[in-house]
């Protein structure tokens, strides 16, 4: 008993030894990064956080490190699980501050872990530039969070873009006016659900089927069966990866192929396109990048080098901005302070250029510069409908599963 | 038609996903909260024959089914075995072992995201229509549904009509009393143990042919068993069969006719009535 209370002091006493004499010494920027490795987000998590967290990692340190004042410092990534779970995402965030000691830390995976790590990360004084949180919420949270910034968009804005992409074709005469709209029943599908639905029915549409379903479902024959029937000219959902894949199978199974398909998260990921193959052409997605800009491109070329596998056509690059953002600001302050990095990003008048374009943040800690609605044309996911960004190109009418 | 054969297909998947609980369950009484994992583990490795090996996933089955067998006779013997020899009653084993498999269902989604990674994986095999009655379904479910019925009738047969069988319908019974009529209790559990493990790994391959898996969705798999078998009574098989069926169509027909969002609150209303109505499960007698 008393042995081992021993041996665990002594192990303590060693690793805080050990890092006493890095902090002193301090040629290495200590970054943390806690996002889920398991639980139900580890699926997106894997596919969109962390490889773009370890490139940008790999490629700083290639390229010699960051230029701090005068000298080069590189970078350590210290990585936890946050198992999905917002008690755990806030206690590695703790244990990455206290134990940890990091200098910086990468802000978490998804919008419900990004809400439930900013109350720490502001009490401990760290930025929080967030690549995957999409709410409504940024002037409340930027005025509660001063240290909290957002570069992926607001889902307000990709609900009514989306009901415009239509609202364009209709009038073009592309389509008709009947739509069914589904969602999966948890916040973001019932808000999206929402938001679109209010602007399709002000512009003259009319919902023909309407449902939602429960988290995690993935026997949707009835939904699919139910929207076929009632004919639309365009089906929208509001649905999670599990259920995107299930959607779509299910619709090319029962032949179901309105002129315009759309699906929300999970359609801009690779494995989308490895799982259908040339089918999804025309199939239309949440979010989207200018797939011709020649920095996305070389970006996507390094991801499947470093990491095996292709980056996302959406919030893969947005992560990856976030720590350019970062890097920008420390070396633009000469300082690993944290304080004078904050400083320097919450001076609006400051522009970063990113793999995404240049930007910038509002009042509200905002980017106003964010893809909104893509579509699956020739292999790639292509923009179609974008704020302050240009390369989008024009939707096209979904002609069925080939 | 299209309700009800939609719902025959959902519930020979979850038959598929109940089945091996159920006789880990009712004869081996251990309350196994890693079966979830232990079927996402039959899907990865179906998806990984199939991906690397072009091997069909029911062809697959051949290797899969005794490569869980072995594994999961292995963790009864070692894991789960002296938990068995320490409790003093059935209650006390319960708790052990749910306490027990629960830890283990964390460290296999350990071993498997090490494994395989965190990312989402499906594939398509057989994801063409199948058309009947004037609507299509997919023809991997139907294929899932059809060796459902076929894995539910043999062990259904194998228990009821062969010797080993029947040993294991005595432990289902009553573990101290089969003993005493000179059946092996601690061999019969070994075995349907690991037959409940290769059952649930065998419902794994298949459901990957439609279900998009990660290494973490193997918990919503262990709600849904707990519910059928409880449902179809505790070591019985055919009560599994029906539960799974009943609650199959019942969803079905709620997301087709009511809403899809209240196929959850139907499953439930269903347990709710049977827990209410036959405690002991659909076929179930009350125990003395």
């Amino acid at each position: 008993m008393y042995r081992r209370t021993f041996t665990q002091l002594a192990a303590a006493a060693v690793a805080l030894a050990a890092g006493a004499g890095m902090s002193l010494a301090q040629d290495t920027i200590r970054m943390g990064a806690a996002a889920p490795q398991t639980g139900p987000l580890a699926g997106g998590a894997t596919v969109t956080h962390w490889p773009a967290v370890r490139l940008w990692v790999h490629q700083t340190n290639e390229a010699g490190g960051l230029q701090v004042g005068d000298r080069r410092m590189t970078i350590e990534l210290v990585e936890y699980d946050d198992q999905t779970n917002p008690q755990q995402a806030i206690q590695a965030a703790q244990r990455l501050a206290t134990q940890d000691q990091v200098d910086f830390m990468v802000a978490p995976y998804s919008t419900g872990m990004n809400l439930a790590a900013a109350p720490i990360f502001a009490q401990l004084g760290y930025p929080m530039i967030t690549g995957t949180a999409v709410t409504d919420q940024q002037p409340a949270l930027a005025q509660q969070f001063p240290n909290m910034f957002f570069v992926l968009g607001r889902t307000s804005i990709m609900a009514e873009d989306t009901a415009h992409v239509l609202v364009g074709m209709r009038d073009r005469g592309e389509i008709g006016n009947r739509v069914a709209l589904v969602n999966v029943a948890d916040a973001f599908g019932i808000e999206m659900a929402g938001i679109s639905r209010g602007v399709l029915e002000s512009n003259g549409f009319e919902i023909v089927y309407e449902s939602s379903y429960p988290l995690g479902t993935q026997d949707l024959a009835p939904v699919i069966d139910g929207a076929k029937a009632a004919n639309p000219d365009a089906f929208i959902a509001w649905s999670y990866p599990g259920d995107t894949f299930a959607l779509t199978d299910q619709a090319i199974v029962q032949n179901f192929a309105p002129h315009v398909f759309f699906t929300a998260v999970a359609t801009a990921f690779p494995g989308y396109a490895a799982r259908f193959g040339d089918q999804i052409e025309g199939v239309m997605g949440m979010g989207g990048v200018n797939a011709d800009d020649p920095a996305f491109q070389a970006f996507a070329e390094a991801h499947m080098e470093f990491a095996g596998q292709a980056p996302d056509y959406w919030a893969s690059a947005a992560t990856y901005a976030t720590l350019e953002i970062l890097g920008q600001a420390i070396e633009a302050t000469g300082s690993i302070d944290r304080a004078t990095v904050l400083a320097y990003l919450q001076d609006r008048s400051h522009e970063y250029s990113t793999i995404l374009g240049p930007v910038n943040f509002n009042e509200n800690n905002d980017n106003e510069r964010y893809w909104t609605v893509g579509q699956w044309q020739g292999g790639v996911f292509r923009g179609i409908a974008a704020r302050g960004r240009d390369g989008a190109v024009a939707a096209e009418l979904f002609d069925g599963w080939n | 038609m299209f309700i009800l054969i939609t719902g025959l297909l959902l519930g020979g998947t979850y038959a598929l996903i109940a089945l091996g609980l159920n006789l880990q369950y009712g004869v081996a009484r251990i309350m196994n909260l890693a079966n979830g994992e232990m079927l996402v583990a039959g899907g990865f490795a179906a998806f990984w024959l199939y991906t690397a090996g072009q091997i069909n996933p029911v062809a697959a089955l051949i290797v899969i089914a005794p490569v869980a067998f072995v594994v999961n006779w292995l963790v009864y013997r070692f894991m789960l075995q002296p938990l068995v020899k320490r409790a003093k009653s059935r209650g006390a084993l319960e708790v052990d072992s749910i306490l027990a498999t629960f830890g283990m269902s964390f460290a296999f989604v350990g071993i498997m995201t090490w494994a395989f990674g965190g990312g989402y994986f499906n594939y398509a095999f057989l994801a063409q229509p199948l058309e009947m009655f004037g609507s299509s379904y997919a023809q991997n479910r139907v294929v899932a549904f059809v060796l459902a019925v076929v894995i539910g009738g043999a062990l259904w047969l194998w228990l009821t009509y062969s010797r080993v069988g029947l040993n294991l319908r005595a432990v289902a019974v009553n573990p101290a009393s089969a003993s005493l009529v000179g059946v092996d209790v601690r061999r019969a559990s070994a075995l349907a143990f690991a037959l409940g493990g290769a059952v649930t790994a065998t419902g794994g391959a298949l459901v990957s042919m439609f279900f998009t898996l990660d290494a973490s969705v193997g918990v919503l798999f262990t709600m849904k068993a707990l519910i059928i078998i409880i449902m179809g009574g505790v070591g019985d098989i055919r009560g599994t069969i029906v539960a799974a069926v009943i609650l199959g169509i019942a969803e079905t027909a709620v997301a087709r006719l009511v809403d899809p969002g209240l196929t959850l609150a139907a499953a439930y209303l269903l347990f709710l009535l049977v827990l209410l109505f036959k405690p002991a499960g659909l076929f179930g007698k009350a125990r003395g």
